[in-house]
């Protein structure tokens, strides 16, 4: 086995992976988090805990019902899209005549109690999701051994990444969507069902965040505090990228999983602070962030 | 007098009067507790109420003066009064990097940042030598006031504790109603006017950002002498979550508000310890009743009722 800079190279692109596996994760759960604020102008708390619900809901379509992992890739964005339309309805539609900060603090709330429940029913210890047996194993690619589910994950949060900025940027539903969040009152005016929009909106964004938990699952165990532990890593990946481009959030995400990964590697008890020390370099050289418009 | 108008002034005696009753009913340790985290939403209080910025991270400062305080009084030995002193230096000075910081950024941006930042210290705070790691720093001696009283005993830990809350409370509304604070209450209802009138706003922000972090530096300090530790649970994120529950429930914006929030969120923790993770659900719900009915808060409504500024 050869190495680079002294560290051989399996290990050096093992974490990249890793890194490239959570920058996917970033990626996934920012995007979700910038579409929702461009139309709700929240920024929705709920989502670490959503992303949670994601997991746990493949979890229990498995072993309550015997759905298997393709299945739930589908089915748990649903049932999440769905619980986010009756959160949006019932509790978050309240709020879009007050300040923003409202909207922080409610979503705050509804994590709590989320993620609350879910400790009350199955405890914080991590429950265990089999990865799907097309899946498992690995292959040898000379530098390094790939699991095949970890490659699986990254292609997959790219594709997803790369098919919400197409439905966004080129199709009609997009261009509706893009003008309603520049103006809502005008796209009102031209006959679109704005409430909806936004409802669907919303939606859109969390199952982003349950297909994100799904993929999760196989690789963390499933645990009610996975969400939090990545929320306010993700609101730092948002500030860095700044909210205004759906690319600009991608690439900020893989990105910065990059970087942890490679933290990791070279100087390990900085692994868990170097996305925070990057955001306040962007703060100091570029306030509005990497790809942000306005500051 | 001191910016009180007569209603709020026989408010404060009220307070004043319930600090010196209370140890008599309730368990001293527990009012002490409530005392540090009232003098911490208060200072959070300043921030969000007065200058309407939300910090969602201010467990960072809590936590760092708690640190300091329980580090230099342990190693150190340094006496009550000054290592608590230290404590809020220690969440001023942070506290000035980061607002400085955060400030470039405005609205949601703010608070993210803010939360960012102090998720940075909780993590720099696992893996430092100097705060024991998962264990903390245990036994730090209460240690003699003024190198002459000591405050082994509960009663005399109180009534510095006692004399500090009150003293942060009095100078953080002292900040309320002087002219600087007319200012930081101008940027709060239209930044740009402050700004054509002639005001640095940014530089009026970092200085109430730095006076809220020194105040929540000192209750850190405080609350770590008064239980002998600190530990990670001062700098964790979910501290950050609580003391913006104790305002919002209390009121923001409101003189007392802040004390009577930390009373009923430190109480609800109390009694709902044996039942786990109720607690997080039970602060979840508040924070839901509150946003969507209960804007105003306890004190806030109150007020309203009867028509004073509580």
């Amino acid at each position: 086995m050869f190495s680079i800079f002294g560290i051989p190279a399996p290990l050096l692109f093992g974490q990249i992976l890793l890194g490239l596996i959570n920058g996917g994760f970033y990626a996934l759960l920012s995007l979700g988090l910038a579409i929702i604020f461009g139309m709700l102008n929240i920024i929705n708390f709920a989502h670490g805990a959503l992303f949670m619900m994601g997991a746990f809901v493949a979890w229990m379509l498995l072993n309550y019902l015997g759905i298997n992992y393709w299945f739930a890739l589908l089915l748990s964005p649903l049932i999440i899209g769905v619980f986010g339309i009756v959160l949006e309805k019932a509790v978050i539609s309240r709020l879009y005549k007050l300040d923003h900060l409202y909207g922080l603090l409610l979503t705050f709330g509804l994590a709590l109690v989320i993620e609350g429940l879910f400790r009350n029913e199955f405890g914080s210890s991590g429950l265990p999701y089999q990865i799907p047996p097309i899946l498992s194993g690995a292959v040898n690619l000379g530098f390094m051994f790939l699991p095949i589910y970890r490659g699986w994950v990254v292609v997959v949060a790219f594709v997803v990444c790369l098919a919400t900025w197409l439905i966004i940027e080129k199709t009609r539903l997009g261009s509706t969507l893009r003008a309603a969040t520049e103006n809502p009152a005008l796209v009102q005016a031209f006959g679109v069902n704005v409430p909806r929009l936004v409802s669907l909106t919303y939606a859109g964004g969390v199952a982003l965040a349950a297909f994100a938990g799904v993929l999760a699952a196989p690789i963390y165990s499933v645990n009610p505090n996975m969400g939090s532990n990545f929320i306010i890593t993700v609101f730092a990946v948002v500030v860095i990228g700044g909210m205004g481009s759906i690319i600009g959030s991608v690439l900020t995400g893989f990105g910065l999983g990059i970087v942890e990964g490679l933290t990791k590697v070279f100087y390990p008890q900085a692994s868990d602070t170097v996305i925070f020390v990057v955001m306040v370099i962007v703060l100091l050289t570029r306030p509005a962030g990497l790809f942000g418009k306005t500051a | 007098m001191l910016g009180y108008s007569r209603a709020q002034g026989m408010a404060l005696g009220i307070l004043i009067a319930l600090v010196i009753v209370a140890p008599g009913v309730l368990y001293p340790v527990f009012v002490m507790k409530v005392l540090c985290f009232a003098l911490f939403a208060a200072a959070f209080n300043l921030l969000i109420g007065y200058v309407g910025l939300l910090s969602f991270g201010h467990a960072a400062f809590f936590g760092i003066g708690s640190y300091v305080t329980a580090w230099t009084a342990k190693n150190w030995g340094l006496t009550p009064e000054l290592a608590i002193l230290l404590g809020g230096l220690g969440g001023a000075v942070l506290g000035l990097v980061f607002g400085w910081l955060a400030i470039r950024r405005q609205g949601l941006y703010f608070a993210m940042i803010t939360l960012a930042l102090a998720q940075m210290v909780y993590f720099f705070c696992v893996e430092a030598p100097f705060t024991g790691g998962e264990d903390g720093i245990q036994q730090v001696p209460r240690g003699r006031l003024f190198g002459v009283f000591s405050l082994q005993n509960d009663m005399a830990m109180y009534w510095v504790a006692a004399a500090i809350f009150l003293a942060g409370f009095l100078l953080l509304h002292r900040v309320v109603h002087s002219p600087f604070g007319q200012v930081m209450k101008a940027i709060r209802e239209n930044e740009p006017r402050a700004t054509s009138l002639g005001y640095r706003t940014d530089s009026y922000k970092l200085i109430a950002f730095v006076i809220s972090t020194f105040m929540a530096g000192i209750a850190g300090g405080t609350k770590s002498l008064v239980f002998g530790i600190a530990t990670l649970t001062d700098v964790h994120f979910s501290m950050s979550g609580e003391v913006v529950l104790m305002t919002l429930l209390g009121g923001l914006g409101t003189i007392f508000g802040p004390v009577v929030g930390a009373l009923v969120v430190t109480g609800m923790e109390n009694y709902l310890a044996p039942f786990g993770a109720w607690v997080t659900v039970t602060q979840g719900v508040i924070f839901i009743a509150c946003v969507l009915a209960f804007r105003r808060g306890i004190m806030g409504e109150l007020g309203a009722l009867l028509k004073i500024d509580l």
